[in-house]
């Protein structure tokens, strides 16, 4: 009976799904319809719950703060968006490239950032945009006889600081993204488009970046959530989830700020729930542009 | 082509090495846990302790001693761990309104202490009974601010009484004398000669901490909120402190300092270098001096802070730890015997005073000068005058500033935007603090 349930042709796919579809129900489905409910709540660990209707969210419209960690999260998600595609998409193709010296060296010092922790990156990075005359980037400016800037004291200084120290970290991981679709690339396209007497950016333009597509699709979506959910860079960058002005504040920073140190996780709960919406309607504007949704052809 | 991937590989576990010892390093985030209690027996109770502030656990280290000596079968063994700040802070809160994995005792800073006021399930231990004892001797607004409804939940380490620091090698160097320092006009004419002399400012314009609000606001006998905890942050008073500051900034009097307030890693660089001659800061700031600035040893002295006018109060009581006693213990009434010893005996407050260099606030040892004026003490030999000197002489006059619901709200929004757009982008004193007032209220709402 046993063996002829395990071998049924109908259940077995359903054994297979199994796994992501309990994953899927306990750790994303839950939490989210929870997070939901309490949204409309006014809900404080350790003290009993009240019913509040939409009033977290008439709050969250007016709040500021809030809509300066959206502008700084959408800033951010756009300038990693700029920078961690184009430049990575262009370093796998030149570390790819037959004419390319030491290819592991560059591809293993590239990756090596994504391995340090966040904690001990946005640390140093913090030193080294600090206000002080001695600070790294204020030593070096100082050599050009430029006066020291109070770097993570103005929105368009820090936000610069963030942004590289994203391309410090994941240049290489979507490098290697683009490397790993590069190599699945037929060199008979290479070699017929060679024949024809195409030139080095023809052949780019034509071959290499169409059938890059999916891999840039699904550059973009990753990028486009964590750009959204950035929040420990910003916060060892700041030395906590204060910046001056709010500067560095995100949408995750300000849903910590009111759920984990208020103890407002009604209004925190709301707030995650913009963010998801901000997130889903951008992702699925971007893949429909993209074409993602269409059925290949065959 | 083997030589080159070997010299590859090589480099690349150097590299890796080198990224993973710094992981292990990270100077911010360190969390440690530590056994105390080294003459406890076998039978010992063993409770948890978390603290933000590393010489706080050499104090209990020390109680912990004379408490297993004196109660032979009441030992404790303590695990000590120190967090950083907002992470200790943030794990706690989320511990004890949770009910698990919260320590048996635990440090909680003044600022963040009405956040575990909240509600009606007070998530703390009352310590009445334990305080009863030491009723009469110790400062009643330094129990106050930690009570709600006629219970106590924390014990503090200090009084915290503000003091003026002055580097008289500097104010030496541009012929001002710090004891002739007494209204804030006399410290603005000896900041504008500091200047001119010696290219150094005489004080802090501080953007990340309120200190300065407070004792401004504290000598005008007033507060950051009215006497319902209502915030009133365009007040008058308020009005009047931060243009004073402001105009001291503009004639180089104070200046913005790297860090935001004197209580930094960076600031205390700054002061190291000599480049700023004063703090205006709560007693506590001695533990800094001694500890954290070593080159300056033998150069400050202490006074009492300048006012607007003679008569004014020269002290407030400012920041401050109380030291809880969780619900969900192993052992909740041996935790609060000890917190109380600890905390409040006169053994604990003499070596509150020896240890950690704080004004202890059971007052019996302020008179104490065997105590006080010991010159084996590292407080004593690192400052030209004597604390309790001062401390002495100011007791009647410091005042409180309310630490009440609103009031981690109201230090969020000065710290982060208020004091930020007056000091570095000069906006106007009344437009920043009309617009705090309404941030203030918005998110209270």
């Amino acid at each position: 009976m046993i063996k002829k349930f395990v071998y049924s042709q109908k259940v077995a796919p359903y054994v297979f799904v199994l796994p992501f579809i309990l994953i899927f129900l306990i750790f994303w489905f839950y939490p989210l319809v929870n997070s939901f409910v309490m949204s409309f709540q006014d809900k404080m660990l350790g003290q009993d719950p009240k019913w509040i209707g939409e009033a977290n969210y008439s709050k969250l419209l007016t709040d500021k703060v809030f809509l300066t960690a959206i502008k700084n999260s959408v800033v951010y998600m756009l300038g990693t968006l700029v920078l961690l595609i184009p430049f990575p998409m262009l370093f796998a193709v030149m570390i790819n490239s037959k004419l390319m010296m030491g290819r592991e060296f560059f591809k293993s010092s590239f990756f090596l950032p994504a391995l340090t922790s966040v904690a001990v990156a946005g640390t140093i990075f913090r030193l080294t945009f600090g206000e002080m005359e001695g600070s790294l980037m204020n030593s070096f400016l100082g050599l050009f006889g430029v006066e020291p800037i109070k770097f993570l004291k103005d929105g368009e200084w820090s936000m610069a600081a963030l942004l590289i120290l994203a391309c410090w970290r994941w240049t290489g991981v979507n490098m290697l993204y683009y490397l790993s679709s590069l190599k699945s690339i037929d060199n008979e396209y290479y070699e017929a488009a060679s024949i024809d007497g195409a030139s080095a950016w023809q052949k780019f333009r034509t071959i290499t970046m169409p059938l890059l597509k999916p891999t840039t699709v699904y550059v973009t979506t990753i990028s486009v959530y964590a750009g959204l959910a950035m929040f420990t860079e910003s916060l060892m960058m700041f030395n906590g989830n204060n910046s001056p002005k709010n500067i560095g504040l995100t949408i995750v920073g300000f849903l910590y700020r009111q759920g984990i140190e208020k103890n407002k996780l009604g209004y925190a709960a709301a707030v995650g729930i913009i963010l998801l919406v901000i997130a889903m309607v951008i992702n699925l504007t971007q893949l429909k542009f993209s074409g993602m949704f269409k059925k290949e052809e065959d | 082509m083997k030589k080159r991937s070997a010299l590859i590989s090589i480099v690349t576990v150097l590299i890796m090495s080198l990224v993973f010892t710094a992981c292990g390093n990270p100077s911010d985030s360190k969390t440690e846990t530590q056994q105390l209690g080294a003459n406890a027996g076998e039978n010992a109770t063993e409770l948890s302790f978390w603290t933000f502030v590393d010489l706080h656990g050499k104090h209990l280290d020390k109680m912990l001693g004379l408490w297993n000596q004196q109660n032979p079968d009441k030992q404790i063994k303590l695990n000590v761990t120190v967090m950083p700040y907002d992470d200790m802070h943030n794990k706690l809160l989320l511990a004890v309104t949770s009910g698990k994995g919260a320590p048996d005792i635990a440090d909680i800073e003044l600022g963040q202490f009405p956040k575990f006021l909240e509600g009606d399930n007070v998530p703390l231990e009352s310590l009445n009974d334990v305080f009863a004892p030491y009723k009469d001797v110790v400062v009643p607004s330094r129990v106050e601010i930690y009570s709600k409804a006629d219970q106590v939940y924390g014990f503090d380490y200090h009084v915290g009484a503000t003091l003026a620091f002055y580097n008289t090698e500097i104010l030496e160097q541009a012929g001002v004398d710090y004891k002739t320092i007494k209204t804030w006009e006399d410290y603005k004419q000896a900041g504008i000669k500091v200047y001119e002399k010696t290219g150094k400012y005489l004080g802090t314009a501080d953007t990340s901490a309120t200190w300065q609000a407070s004792l401004l606001l504290a000598q005008q006998n007033a507060d950051f909120t009215d006497e319902n905890g209502n915030p009133k942050v365009n007040s008058p008073e308020m009005i009047k402190a931060y243009e004073m500051l402001v105009d001291l900034q503009k004639n180089n009097v104070i200046h913005t300092i790297p860090g935001g307030q004197p209580d930094t890693e960076e600031a205390k660089g700054e002061y190291n270098k000599g480049n700023y001659a004063s703090a205006l800061m709560p007693e506590w700031y001695m533990s800094r001096f001694v500890n954290e600035m070593k080159d300056l040893k033998g150069k400050y002295a202490i006074a009492p802070l300048p006012v607007f006018e003679e008569g004014n109060p020269r002290s407030v009581g400012l920041g401050g730890t109380g030291t809880v006693v969780t619900k969900n213990g192993k052992d909740v009434q041996l935790a609060k015997e000890f917190v109380a010893f600890a905390k409040l005996s006169k053994e604990a407050t003499t070596e509150i005073w020896n240890t950690l260099g704080f004004d202890p606030i059971n007052m019996e040892v302020w008179k104490d000068d065997a105590v006080t004026k010991n010159p084996d003490n590292e407080y004593v030999q690192y400052f030209k005058t004597n604390a309790f000197d001062t401390l002495n002489e100011i007791k009647d006059e410091i005042q409180a500033i309310k630490s009440v619901k609103a009031s981690p709200t109201i230090s969020n929004v000065f710290n982060t935007v208020t004091l930020n757009a007056i000091f570095e982008d000069g906006q106007d004193v009344k437009e920043a603090l009309d617009e705090a007032q309404a941030a203030i209220e918005q998110e209270l709402k």
